[in-house]
C-alpha cells in the first residue's frame, strides 16, 4: 500500500496495520501543546475528569504568549492557571515570559518538536511545525484535556493535496508569498479537511524560516495540516537536539486527491487585503492604499531572517510620519540574536517599536490594537473583520519585506520601490 | 434528540473571530462569552437569540481559530444547534467534544432568516415547519455519535477508560 508522509505518520501513531483517508483513528501524540487561552478550558476539563495525573509530563508544553506579558488582571489569572499547572504536575516544558517566545517558533528552536511526530496543540496553527516533516494539527481545549489523560486523540485521516512549485522566486518573493498566491487560487475553503503537501524545486531551495511560514498558514486555506518532505536542511536544522528525528517521505505512487502545479517564476509579492486571506493580490496593483500602522513578526513571520529582510530596507530610513511600527520578534532567542545583529537598532532608529515576544498584535489582543477607520499591513495570518481591534479597522497581509517598505512610504509599496 | 427553534441565517465563512472576538478570551465562561456572540458581525445578536435557536449558516462555519470558546459562545447565547453546508475542521471537532449538536446540510438555501425549524439528530432530517418542508442530511458517523451520546469526550473517555 502506497501512502503520503502525512499518511505514514499517522499509520505509526495509529499502530495499526493500514488506514485510509476518511477512516476515524486513534492515534498517539508525540507533543501536546496548548497556550494562555486555551489551556485554562483543558485544565478545567482535565480536572473535571477526576483523573489526577496527565500521562506524561514530558509530552505536554504550556506557553502563554497570546496575553503575555499579562495585559490586565483577567488575562494574568490565567496564565497564573498555566504556571500552577505546570508547577503541581511536573511539567518542564513550560516556558515563562524572558524564555518564552511565540509557541509555533519556539518548539522548533527548542527542538521539542521533531520530523515525524504526531503533535497536537491547542492553537490552529499548529500546523507550522508539517515544515518539518511532522504531522502538527490545531485542535480544541478539550481534545488537549483528553491527550492529558491518556496521550491519544481521535482523528479522521484527511486525504492529501499535493501542491509543486518550478521555477525561480524573484528578490522579494518568499514562502509567505507562495503561501498567499496558494490561498488565493483556492480559497480559504480550498484544502477543507485535507492535508496539504508542499513539494516541488522551489520548496527544496526554501530555508527552514520560509517553511515554516507557509505551512503555518494551510490552516488558512481550511487544512488539518501542511507537510514538507524533509531533507539535508530539515536534517542541519535539528541536528544536535536531544530527541531524535524519525524522517518519512511519499511513496512515488502514493495517492493524491487533486495535484496543482505552478510555475511561479515570475510572482510578485502577495498582499492579502480585507477580509479574508484568499483576497490576495500582487503587491504593485495596490496603488495609494494608505496605512497607519505596520506590524512586522507573528508566528508566521516573526524569525530572525524575517526581520533581516525588513532590517535591510529600514536600515538608515525613517517611518513615514503617522506610521506605526511594531515589530516583534517570535522568541527571546531571535529577540537576542536580533540585538547582536544590530537589527533592533535599526528598527528603533527608523521610528519603530521593537517589542518583546507576544501573540498580541495579531489577534488584536493587546501591543498595538487598531482604532475605528485605521489600516495596517502585517506579516500576521488573518486578516479578518476587526482581528487586529476595531470592527471598522483594515488588514493587508503581506511578507516582512512589503510590510517594511509600505512603513517607510506609509502606503502600501513593493520592496523594489525602496 | 429532536431540537427546535427560529432560524437566525449567517453567510459563509463565518469565522472565530466573528463568533467570539479575541478581547473576550480571558474568560472560559460560555454565559459569559455567549454574550458576545457574533458581536462583530450582528451586534445585537445574543439579545435576539431565545432559548433553542438555531444557527443556519454557509460553507466553512468556523473558520479560524482552534478557540473552543467559539462553539460555547453559541451554546451559551442559548443556540441550540448549528446548521451550515460545510464545517471547518477544527470546529468540528469542539463542537463535537463540547456537545454542540450541528448538522451539515446542503440545503441550507432553501431555509429563511426567522423560519421555524424542527431537527432530529438521530435521522439527520431537517424539517422546516414555516415553509411545511423536510429536508433530509446524512446522519454522523458512528464513532462520533458515541461521543455525542456520552455527553463529550471527557466523558467518552471516562467510560472507556471504566470498560
Amino acid at each position: 500500500m502506497a501512502y503520503t508522509i502525512a499518511e505514514k505518520i499517522l499509520l505509526k501513531h495509529s499502530g495499526q496495520k493500514s488506514i485510509k483517508p476518511g477512516e476515524f483513528i486513534e492515534a498517539k501524540v508525540d507533543v501536546a501543546l496548548a497556550n494562555d487561552i486555551t489551556a485554562p478550558l483543558a485544565i478545567s476539563e482535565f480536572k473535571k475528569s477526576g483523573f489526577r495525573k496527565v500521562f506524561n509530563k514530558n509530552k505536554i508544553v504550556l506557553v502563554p504568549d497570546h496575553f503575555a506579558p499579562a495585559k490586565d488582571l483577567k488575562s494574568a489569572n490565567q496564565c497564573k492557571i498555566l504556571a500552577d499547572f505546570a508547577r503541581e504536575q511536573g511539567i518542564k516544558n513550560y516556558f515563562e515570559i524572558g524564555c518564552m517566545g511565540i509557541e509555533h517558533a519556539l518548539l522548533p528552536e527548542k527542538g521539542i518538536v521533531m520530523p515525524g511526530d504526531l503533535i497536537v496543540g491547542a492553537d490552529s496553527h499548529t500546523c507550522t511545525y508539517g515544515a518539518l516533516g511532522a504531522y502538527a494539527t490545531g485542535m480544541g481545549s478539550t481534545d488537549l484535556a483528553r491527550a492529558y489523560i491518556d496521550g491519544k486523540c481521535w482523528l479522521k485521516v484527511p486525504a492529501s493535496i499535493k501542491f509543486v512549485y518550478k521555477g525561480k522566486l524573484n528578490k522579494w518573493v518568499g514562502g509567505k508569498d507562495l503561501i498567499l498566491y496558494t490561498i488565493g487560487q483556492i480559497g480559504v475553503d480550498g484544502a477543507l479537511y485535507k492535508v496539504m503537501e508542499f513539494c516541488g524545486p522551489v520548496i527544496r531551495k526554501l530555508g527552514m524560516d520560509d517553511r515554516f511560514s507557509m505551512c503555518n498558514m494551510a490552516i488558512e486555506a481550511g487544512a488539518r495540516a501542511g507537510l514538507i518532505e524533509p531533507d539535508e536542511k530539515t536534517k542541519q536544522y535539528v541536528a544536535g537536539f536531544k530527541r531524535k528525528p524519525k524522517f518519512y517521505y511519499s511513496d512515488a505512487d502514493a495517492h493524491y486527491e487533486k495535484t496543482y502545479e505552478w510555475d511561479v517564476t515570475n510572482l510578485e509579492p502577495q498582499v492579502a487585503c480585507p477580509h479574508l486571506p484568499s483576497n490576495v493580490k500582487p503587491a504593485s496593483s495596490l496603488k495609494d492604499i494608505k496605512i497607519d500602522q505596520s506590524v512586522i513578526g507573528s508566528c508566521t513571520n516573526g524569525r530572525i531572517s524575517d526581520l533581516r529582510i525588513a532590517a535591510a530596507l529600514l536600515k538608515g530610513k525613517k517611518v513615514a510620519r503617522g506610521v506605526k511600527l511594531i515589530v516583534f520578534p517570535a522568541t527571546q532567542k531571535i529577540y537576542l540574536q536580533a540585538v547582536k545583529e544590530g537589527l533592533a537598532e535599526v528598527f528603533v532608529r527608523a521610528g519603530g517599536v521593537f517589542s518583546t515576544p507576544t501573540c498580541g498584535p495579531c489577534l488584536g489582543g493587546h501591543m498595538g490594537i487598531l482604532a475605528d477607520g485605521e489600516v495596517a499591513i502585517a506579516t500576521t495570518n488573518r486578516n479578518f473583520l476587526g482581528r487586529m481591534g476595531s470592527p471598522k479597522s483594515f488588514v493587508y497581509l503581506s511578507n516582512p519585506a512589503v510590510a517594511a517598505a509600505s512603513a517607510i512610504t506609509g502606503k502600501i509599496t513593493h520592496p523594489a520601490r525602496i | 434528540m429532536v431540537l427546535k427553534g427560529k432560524v437566525h441565517k449567517f453567510s459563509d465563512d463565518i469565522n472565530t473571530d466573528d463568533i467570539i472576538a479575541a478581547k473576550y478570551l480571558v474568560s472560559t465562561d460560555a454565559q459569559e462569552l455567549g454574550k458576545h456572540c457574533m458581536e462583530t458581525i450582528k451586534p445585537d445578536f445574543s439579545q435576539a437569540v431565545s432559548p433553542g435557536d438555531i444557527i443556519v449558516a454557509g460553507n466553512n462555519f468556523g473558520c479560524g481559530s482552534s478557540r473552543e470558546h467559539a462553539p460555547l459562545a453559541i451554546k451559551g447565547c442559548g443556540v441550540s444547534a448549528v446548521i451550515a453546508k460545510s464545517f471547518a475542521a477544527i470546529f468540528f471537532r469542539n463542537a463535537i467534544n463540547i456537545g454542540l449538536p450541528f448538522l451539515e446540510s446542503e440545503d441550507v438555501d432553501k431555509i429563511n432568516n426567522g423560519d421555524i425549524i424542527e431537527i432530529d439528530l438521530a435521522t439527520g432530517v431537517i424539517n422546516n415547519i414555516t415553509q411545511n418542508k423536510q429536508f433530509k442530511t446524512q446522519a454522523f458517523p458512528e464513532f462520533l455519535q458515541q461521543i455525542v451520546e456520552c455527553g463529550g469526550l471527557i466523558n467518552y473517555i471516562k467510560r472507556q477508560s471504566a470498560k
